[in-house]
């Protein structure tokens, strides 16, 4: 479960330093688009060390590696992949650099005897991965689907605009198989980090359309993105009156109960379910 | 001889301080008699021949005051006067002193001028005091404690020249008519009254003004000049709240943190300096005040167009005003009657009846060092350079109910949290709470302000808790050693020595 995943930018030491405390549910450390061709290997490094240095406690550990066919993103793997990252980031996914990305990591997890199973987020950034949901979404460590709009729309040849109409088809789409496979659907960063009531209506609209996260590209937009993807107090009273009624419900023997004069059945139950724990994981 | 601080303190003539209350309580307030001028006749041509009349001689002390800041020429012109009739031993008394008086650097090598007292200094002269040039100690009192030192006796001012931006020829005037207008006038009002002689020095000479703030009966003597000043050069810090991630989740925190301890109330009064983060905590507490309807009663201290709009939009009733920090900040004061004067000793004098930084709920506060015993320091770098001064950090957290330093705990990869602080500016028992982007420290001493923040979400830890942070992420810094000689004392705002300047190592 997450709202917001903040890119960090690794070559920058100044950043890197601050990256934990602005209650990001996740930190993406980019070593890909943020960092030159020539700065790659010092990055590299840079990370490496901050990682082993560094506790991040509870906040989600996501490297944005090179794209597996550049010359970079191998090295990447060998040099980054430990037991203090969770997940990998794999721009420009396709089924195949997935099912590769799986064995190479499975190779990784055995010889440095990791404790953990690193898990993947693919981003979504491509027409031909759009079409590919149903194997992307399905593949092994998955557990997540971020949506790239900048660079789809490059793919698409179509003008990236503020209402977002030429991505509404593909955010749709990113919903629809990320829950189908009860995995998180990561919204596209909002990239104008000046413009606060922009990032809220472009949160709101994603969060509406099923996203339950959104990636950030500056400090900034995390305190809106967690308020967006957070249940409201009035939704967390509702499930726990809901769930309330449920239980008297099963104590009663009731199979159909109502609460506040509408029917309550499994999936409002489900969805009750759901909201609590998040609403207990986000301290809302 | 060692203070209550335990800090090392000269001998000579000077008191010890002895914690931030005691000698307040034990003390009568002491005034000289206020020096009303006999002259009719009050216009000259020139500073120079004031220098013959009055006369101005080796060994006098001349005060000025620096509502001009960095835009002020009037202290220049008065070195100049001095440098070409090479007078020696001359003490000067600007409450403030900015890189625009690198001339006096000068002066300070030949021994013209052997002796300062001062607020706050920043720049060349700063840097000169810091190597050790000046002859004898420099003296920094804060914003309350100078016209405490003017009153009674202790700071005993020969001339004061006074930039005044419009004037009449009786020397009654304002800052805010004129080409040089800069505003509240309050810095200068001691000096007005208890200087043997008064010099205004104007570029803006009326016949007759609607609005006095100098009041002319005090007056010796009017010189008009081409310009006193740039009033461009008052901005101080910027005027925009940050925009550093950093920088604004302090702000926000702080925010958080005073209303979570019950003080964004009807009625709040409250102080916060120039600069983005002190602005972005402006910003903070504006949302929350404007959610809650709430109106409070004054801001005060330096006042910046971010607390102009503040009172203009009903969320302050007055603004008590010692300085103008921009130019918004003056065309308010100039026509909001709401928007009130008060001079240094209203403002901070401790031997005032109620002075307003008394009758502050909440004052927000920087720190170039804090160490775990809430010590703070404003005054110098961790090098010992002289950076800046109390000005009024020192008064407002003795008066205020809540007294908050908001501060990066991490600067330029050196930990801002020490063991101990370079220099003591404001004493650690009148700071509450320290704000850093990686938690919140209370004084332990404030076991009501402990009790408040138990229930919240705030991030809270112990100040030792934030050192250890710190140098979990820098390592342990060495201690910087300065030389052993003594180059100027800090004066606490009761008169009594809080802590000494030492001379740069290799400097």
């Amino acid at each position: 479960m997450r709202r917001s995943l903040l890119f960090i930018p690794s070559n920058s030491p100044a950043m890197l330093q601050n990256a934990d405390i602005f209650a990001a549910d996740a930190i993406i450390f980019d070593l890909e688009d943020a960092v030159a061709i020539t700065e790659k290997d010092a990055a590299r490094i840079l990370l490496d060390q901050y990682l082993n240095k560094f506790s991040l406690n509870q906040t989600e550990v996501i490297i944005r590696i090179n794209s597996i066919d550049s010359e970079f993103g191998f090295d990447d793997l060998n040099k980054i992949v430990s037991d203090q990252i969770d997940t990998i980031m794999l721009p420009k996914a396709s089924k195949e650099d997935l099912y590769i990305l799986n064995e190479y990591l499975t190779k990784i997890e055995l010889n440095k005897l990791l404790n953990k199973k690193i898990q993947v987020i693919p981003i979504i950034e491509l027409a031909s991965s759009i079409i590919n949901l149903k194997e992307i979404a399905s593949a092994p460590r998955v557990n997540g689907l971020l949506l790239g709009a900048e660079d789809l729309s490059t793919d698409l040849e179509v003008v990236r605009t503020e209402q977002g109409i030429e991505i509404q088809y593909a955010r749709s789409v990113v919903v629809m198989y990320a829950k189908a496979f009860k995995i998180d659907a990561i919204d596209t960063p909002y990239i104008n980090t000046k413009d606060e009531v922009g990032l809220v209506k472009d949160a709101q609209f994603a969060s509406s359309l099923g996203m339950n996260a959104k990636a950030c590209i500056h400090p900034n937009q995390i305190e809106v993105v967690n308020t967006v993807f957070s249940p409201s107090l009035k939704d967390v009273d509702h499930a726990k009156k809901v769930m309330m009624a449920y239980e008297q419900a099963q104590k009663e023997g009731k199979g159909a109960f109502s609460v506040d004069g509408k029917m309550v059945d499994k999936p409002i139950i489900e969805r009750a379910k759901l909201l609590i724990k998040k609403a207990e994981k986000w301290g809302v | 001889m060692k203070n209550s601080l335990n800090r090392t303190i000269p001998n000579n003539g000077f008191l010890p301080y002895m914690g931030a209350f005691e000698r307040i309580k034990a003390n009568q307030r002491l005034c000289i008699p206020e020096v009303v001028s006999t002259n009719v006749d009050k216009l000259r041509q020139s500073i120079d021949v004031l220098f013959d009349e009055i006369p101005i001689v080796n060994g006098m002390t001349l005060s000025f005051h620096h509502h001009l800041r960095n835009g002020d020429y009037v202290l220049n012109m008065v070195t100049e006067v001095i440098k070409k009739r090479n007078l020696k031993n001359i003490t000067i008394a600007p409450s403030a002193i900015f890189p625009i008086h690198a001339p006096l650097v000068e002066l300070i090598e030949k021994e013209n001028i052997t002796k300062i007292y001062t607020n706050y200094m920043n720049g060349p002269v700063a840097d000169a005091v810091s190597k050790g040039k000046l002859k004898e100690l420099l003296v920094m009192d804060s914003h309350g404690g100078r016209p405490r030192a003017i009153e009674s006796g202790e700071l005993s001012i020969d001339v004061a020249f006074i930039a005044v931006p419009a004037s009449d020829a009786f020397g009654n005037g304002n800052g805010i008519y004129g080409k040089s207008a800069c505003g509240a006038l309050g810095y200068a009002i001691a000096d007005v009254k208890y200087a043997k002689n008064k010099i205004v020095i104007t570029d803006y000479l009326v016949d007759k003004l609607d609005y006095i703030e100098i009041d002319g009966k005090y007056i010796d003597y009017v010189v008009k000049v081409d310009t006193i000043g740039d009033a461009k050069g008052i901005i101080s810090g910027t005027t925009k709240p940050t925009k550093d991630p950093v920088q604004l989740k302090i702000a926000k925190d702080t925010a958080k943190l005073i209303e979570d301890l019950g003080y964004i109330k009807d009625g709040m009064s409250f102080q916060t300096g120039a600069g983005g983060t002190s602005l972005a905590v402006a910003e903070e507490m504006k949302k929350r005040m404007l959610n809650k309807h709430i109106k409070g009663s004054f801001a005060s201290g330096g006042i910046t167009s971010f607390l102009v709009e503040m009172q203009h939009l009903g969320l302050f009733e007055r603004l008590y005003d010692v300085q103008c920090f921009d130019l918004e900040a003056v065309e308010s004061y100039k026509s909001n009657p709401n928007h009130i004067p008060m001079n240094s000793s209203k403002y901070g004098n401790p031997y005032e009846v109620d002075p307003i930084v008394n009758q502050l709920d909440i004052v927000i506060l920087g720190a170039t060092e804090i160490d775990t015993s809430f010590n703070v320091n404003v005054t110098t770098d961790s090098h010992g350079r002289i950076i800046g001064g109390s000005g009024g950090h020192s008064d407002t957290a003795a008066g205020a109910k809540l007294t908050v330093i908001t501060t990066n705990l991490i600067k330029s990869r050196m930990p801002i949290i020490k063991r101990n602080v370079t220099t003591i500016t404001t004493p650690g028992e009148t700071v509450d709470c320290v704000v850093t982007e990686r938690g919140i420290a209370i004084n332990p001493k404030r076991v009501d302000l402990l009790e408040k923040v138990k229930n919240t979400s705030l991030n809270i830890v112990t100040i030792d808790e934030l050192l250890e942070i710190a140098h979990n992420i820098t390592g342990v810094p060495n201690d910087i050693k300065s030389s052993d000689n003594m180059i100027g004392v800090i004066k606490y705002r009761d008169g009594s020595v809080i802590d000494t300047l030492y001379q740069m190592k290799g400097d």
